[in-house]
């Protein structure tokens, strides 16, 4: 398997609490961008393509999906490690992502323990804005069992 | 307000065909650029059973195959005050285009903040694969506004 053998070259001892991620660039989020996401995504919700919906709900224009960021976020995670290597990615939406919004992704190792036989680190993962603004701020845990 | 005679309820289970044609629409929204979790080829070479679904593709294939009962509606679900506080994945196994998964949710809890301006729904939803098998969980924390 491709992904057992990829996985030694993150090691366990060398990561130190502290270690931040490569970060990544997403966007600038246009309406295409959130049209290709309600349909790969199967989440319908009008309030992220349809602008009058949105308009009528109270809201200046449609606004990108929380689960968008999150799955940019979660390419980060894949990025630097085996997808199979990731046992918990949980996150809460702490701001909305407007139109034309870029995300940046970041993470940060806060955690090295080892549970059920294995050898695991904590990331506290978030994205923000090009203006600063946090959107989402989040937890994954991490196997590195060699 | 979430309708409170909910609570404690579990889905029906939904059976749901995990389509390579979802993943690679999915994967494209979502800027990937590894291969594996597009191109059939790649992932055959890399010795996978399938295109490889994204960390959070299993919320999509939930999203595809919603609960009849209790569906959004009974829920007393409004989308137009509704947003998406929270989500969660635990792992347990991968989930490949071809595989064929089934799901069950659970209304978990329900509780106001801010004095009943902000109202909150957790549902946890559980991923199995054919043999029975745990594949992951998902919570979800949706928030409506009051008022």
């Amino acid at each position: 398997m491709v992904d057992d053998e990829k996985r030694t070259h993150l090691s366990y001892d060398a990561i130190k609490v502290g270690d931040s991620l490569p970060k990544l660039k997403f966007g600038p989020i246009n309406r295409h961008t959130l049209a290709l996401y309600c349909g790969g995504s199967g989440d319908h919700n009008p309030i992220h393509v349809d602008s009058d919906f949105a308009k009528n709900s109270g809201f200046e224009d449609v606004f990108a999906h929380g689960m968008l960021s999150m799955a940019v976020l979660g390419r980060l995670l894949t990025g630097w490690v085996e997808q199979d290597q990731i046992r918990t990615y949980g996150v809460r939406f702490t701001s909305i992502t407007q139109v034309h919004d870029v995300v940046t992704g970041s993470g940060e190792v806060t955690e090295k323990y080892e549970e059920d036989g294995e050898k695991r680190i904590v990331l506290d993962v978030m994205t923000k804005t090009q203006y600063g603004r946090q959107t989402l701020s989040g937890t994954a845990v991490i196997c590195l069992t060699a | 307000m979430f309708n409170r005679a909910c609570l404690g309820l579990v889905s029906e289970d939904r059976i749901v065909d995990v389509e390579l044609g979802q993943i690679k629409l999915f994967s494209k929204a979502i800027g990937e650029t590894n291969p594996i979790y597009f191109d059939e080829s790649a992932a055959k070479k890399a010795g996978l059973r399938g295109v490889k679904a994204p960390l959070t593709f299993g919320f999509c294939l939930k999203s595809l195959a919603p609960a009849k009962y209790p569906s959004n509606e009974d829920l007393g679900i409004d989308f137009s005050r509704l947003l998406h506080a929270e989500e969660k994945f635990d792992y347990f196994l991968p989930i490949y285009s071809g595989d064929r998964l089934t799901f069950s949710t659970e209304v978990e809890d329900m509780y106001e903040k801010k004095g009943g301006a902000l109202d909150f729904l957790i549902r946890t939803t559980k991923v199995f694969n054919e043999a029975g098998e745990l594949v992951q969980t998902q919570t979800n924390t949706l928030v409506m506004r009051n008022g």
